[in-house]
């Protein structure tokens, strides 16, 4: 695959994020604070309704980069969590490379994602190398 | 404080699912994991004590800030039963925005194989956000 400095992958929307979407990530990460799921208890400690799970978002955002370059050569996949997500956002993941580096398995493309909601903000930005 | 997290082909194939991913990677015998999977080992198989309750963190006010996966080669697959052992990272401290201490640490989660290699790192990042210095009202 040829893989250089300054590619960027299609852009990939998620969503609208649903309440089904966000427990079935819950059930299958095995994360079930209530905050998440537990309308009752979202609303009783000060939030208009549930949020998603910054790893759910960090999940779909991995999917969107292992569909480009690979499940088997991924090395490294680091996210920090910015915005929260709330059911009915549509999310937008676009990556691009910025740089190609040596390693003991050859070269690796390292990658800048960037998971949006469709306010423009960045809900979260990951950054993960490939070997390519 | 180590525990055993065998790698299921079943649970990869419910977390890839859950993530929207049609990946063929992780749906066969040998599935690989997803990028982010191994947030499920402390959740099934973790033994209820975590590093991050040493940390004396008031839990009102921790947010999760980040974390990071390294595969030191093809990451783990269905069939392997891997060994976790999370123990405390490095720790440092910020002024918050408006006031007060902001308190970061990590917590560094080795997993390796049954040769004792060293197969997968995960970095968990957790913050204790800034208590302004002066509570109003």
């Amino acid at each position: 695959m040829g893989v250089s400095v300054g590619d960027v992958a299609e852009p990939r929307t998620f969503g609208p994020v649903t309440r089904t979407d966000i427990v079935r990530y819950a059930g299958a990460s095995g994360d079930f604070n209530p905050i998440h799921h537990d309308e009752t208890f979202a609303t009783a400690a000060g939030f208009p309704t549930v949020f998603s799970i910054g790893m759910y978002q960090a999940a779909l955002l991995a999917t969107y980069a292992t569909d480009w370059l690979g499940a088997e050569t991924i090395r490294r996949f680091t996210v920090r969590f910015s915005d929260q997500v709330w059911p009915g956002d549509v999310l937008t993941c676009s990556g691009r490379v910025v740089g190609i580096e040596p390693s003991e398995e050859g070269p690796t493309a390292e990658v800048e994602l960037t998971c949006t909601r469709q306010t423009g903000a960045t809900a979260i930005a990951a950054t993960a190398a490939f070997v390519i | 404080m180590s525990f055993e997290v065998p790698i299921e082909r079943g649970k990869i194939r419910e977390f890839a699912r859950a993530a929207y991913s049609q990946n063929p990677a992780y749906d066969s015998p040998g599935a690989v994991i997803p990028p982010t999977f191994l947030t499920t080992a402390a959740n099934f198989w973790g033994d209820g004590t975590h590093p991050a309750s040493q940390l004396g963190f008031e839990l009102a006010r921790v947010l999760h800030g980040g974390e990071e996966y390294e595969f030191f080669g093809r990451p783990p697959h269905a069939g392997q039963t891997l060994t976790a052992s999370p123990r405390l990272g490095e720790r440092w401290e910020k002024e918050g925005k408006r006031g007060g201490v902001m308190r970061f640490a990590k917590i560094v989660t080795e997993y390796r194989d049954a040769a004792g290699s060293l197969v997968a790192e995960q970095r968990t990042t957790v913050i204790e956000t800034a208590k302004p210095p002066k509570q109003e009202g």
